[in-house]
């Protein structure tokens, strides 16, 4: 087994109402989904988050489409309109879970490549 | 079957001005969207309506309309827009005149008001959604918009209107109004309602399903982001269609742009609630139908909420804020040292911030030939941002001169700062019982 950034088997989107953020992760390969499903957990993306993250979080399930939507409580600092942070709508958020490590078979290869 | 070809000209306030008139001209659509208002735009549109009770509406009205209403007069193309924002019915008379201005014959404007219950909720008992506090207990409330439905715009356009101004209304719903009409769905028809408010979820961010918001180059390339093509839905009676955009432009429709718009802003996917329907996304299939195509289907839905949802605008202090940066070794240190510094000063002159924030950002602003060194390495510069929430203006101006200050009293080497103090409009949410609100549709005309 090895050991790469989600990047490699997934892209991401993130989204804002209010004080909830969501990212969605969207398998490259939809025969990647159970990948995501199994290591991509609710857990591992809020430890992944920290304290940027103070509520909880919960994980939806799109198999239609291959993707996960991730949705994260508490997460922006109050909300987009009284926030202090450079980026208060947190839309750069997506690109922080395509770091994520995933684990897959050493004759993985990703999509782009293939 | 009956088809419906809707183009959508604007996904946000500040969307670029000359994506609409190509969708007219070349995208054989039938309806124009213009999707203009966000969270907080409708909050600061109320404000300028309090200092000018002609205004409030959005700012780029005239410049968005002046460029394609003579040609969808033309084509006989219908525009949906929520242009209105806190002011719908200035906007409305300000189209008229516009419409006039530009010569234009005949045209029947119907303006949608209603979503304005500033006053409903002031005298109500309603609580934060998100914290379950009282909205009597937020502090200067200038504002409250609830989101209206596709209802008013489907009769408005059975009223005959060419044009339909809209305040707050939720996005997909300036979507799902067309083909409400055009396909004669009934407001019970659960299914066709969430198949097509899925369709308008697609589109309402314009170039988000187009390639925009998508690049990163090396894992998803996207070619011409300089001149995206914008979106185009084509929706047959069942609430299935094609995605695509308009024709000989750049940008990019593929599966991969259909599913990240999809997830944008969703949170359960079996229960994404609107005015109109409670759409369910879990059976979507998104199929590539050729170059740029999209054929999507699989959408449904379930009986509407009770409540609709209502944006509350508040001010809420402001907030001050200063950035300067720091290179070369210790650029890190330095900025820290300096962020200490700042908020001690604020200490020593009884500066009583709500909240503080101190933030260190860059690449390579001050030396551009400088090679990015790897994440693990300190950075070779560094943007110190420090920003406060307070109370007052004053106390927000003495925390952006500290920054300013810096530049003699601070660490080694920094830049000349930038400063900014602005007011905090800020917006929570509530929800409304729907019989409460009362859309109402006046409709004006040009000529006969």
């Amino acid at each position: 087994m090895k050991t790469i950034p989600l990047r490699e088997v997934a892209h991401a989107r993130s989204g804002d109402k209010t004080d909830t953020s969501n990212v969605g992760v969207i398998a490259y390969d939809p025969t990647d989904y159970e990948l995501l499903r199994e290591q991509v957990t609710a857990d591992r993306v809020k430890a992944l988050y920290g304290t940027l993250v103070q509520g909880d979080v919960t994980r939806y399930e799109l198999p239609n489409i291959g993707a996960l939507n991730f949705v994260l409580r508490r997460a922006l600092h109050g909300g987009v309109t009284v926030s202090l942070a450079l980026d208060p709508h947190g839309k750069t958020r997506s690109s922080v879970v395509l770091d994520l490590p995933i684990t897959v078979p050493d004759d993985y290869v990703p999509p782009r490549l293939r | 079957m009956k088809r419906v070809r809707i183009g959508v000209g604007a996904g946000f306030s500040g969307d670029r001005l000359d994506a609409a008139l190509p969708l007219v001209e070349r995208g054989d659509i039938g309806y124009l969207v213009f999707e203009c208002l966000a969270e907080r735009t409708i909050a600061m549109a109320q404000r300028d309506k309090l200092r000018d009770s002609e205004r409030g509406y959005h700012p780029y009205l005239d410049e968005r309309l002046r460029r394609v209403l003579p040609a969808c007069v033309e084509r006989g193309v219908k525009i949906v827009g929520n242009l209105g924002a806190a002011n719908p019915r200035a906007a409305g008379t300000r189209t008229v005149q516009l419409a006039r201005e530009l010569g234009l014959q005949r045209l029947k404007v119907a303006t949608v008001l209603g979503d304005d219950v500033l006053e409903l909720v002031r005298a109500g008992d309603f609580n934060v959604a998100e914290t379950g506090e009282p909205v009597a207990a937020l502090p200067r409330v200038v504002s409250a918009n609830a989101y209206l439905g596709a209802e008013p715009i489907r009769d408005a356009l059975a009223l005959g209107a060419d044009v339909v101004i809209t305040g707050r209304v939720a996005d997909p719903s300036l979507t799902l109004g067309p083909l409400e009409y055009e396909l004669g769905w009934g407001w019970d028809d659960w299914q066709r309602l969430g198949a097509g408010t899925i369709a308008g979820h697609l589109v309402e961010c314009t170039t988000q399903v187009t390639g925009g918001y998508f690049a990163d180059p090396g894992y998803k390339d996207v070619p011409g982001l300089a001149n995206l093509g914008y979106p185009i839905v084509e929706v047959d009676a069942s609430g299935a269609g094609l995605l695509t955009k308009t024709p000989d432009t750049g940008g990019l429709v593929s599966v991969a742009t259909c599913k990240e718009q999809l997830l944008y802003e969703l949170h359960d996917p079996a229960r994404y609630l609107t005015p109109d329907v409670t759409a369910d996304f879990t059976g979507v299939q998104l199929h590539q139908a050729g170059p740029d195509l999209v054929r999507f289907s699989g959408g449904n839905g379930s009986p509407r909420p009770d409540t609709l949802k209502v944006s509350v605008g508040y001010l809420a202090g402001w907030i001050g804020e200063g950035q300067v940066s720091y290179g070369g070794p210790g650029a890190v240190e330095r900025a820290r040292l300096a962020g200490e510094v700042v908020l001690d000063r604020l200490e020593l002159l009884g500066v009583r911030a709500r909240e503080t924030r101190v933030e260190c950002v860059g690449v390579d602003a001050l030396f551009p030939g400088a090679a990015l060194k790897g994440s693990l390495e300190p950075p070779y510069e560094v943007r110190l941002r420090v920003a406060a929430r307070t109370d007052t203006e004053e106390e927000a101006r003495i925390v952006a001169h500290e920054v300013d200050a810096l530049g003699l009293s601070g660490p080694s080497a920094g830049s000349i700062a930038a400063m900014s103090v602005r007011e905090v409009l800020a917006v929570e949410s509530t929800f409304i019982p729907r019989e409460l609100v009362r859309p109402e549709i006046v409709m004006e005309a040009v000529g006969e």
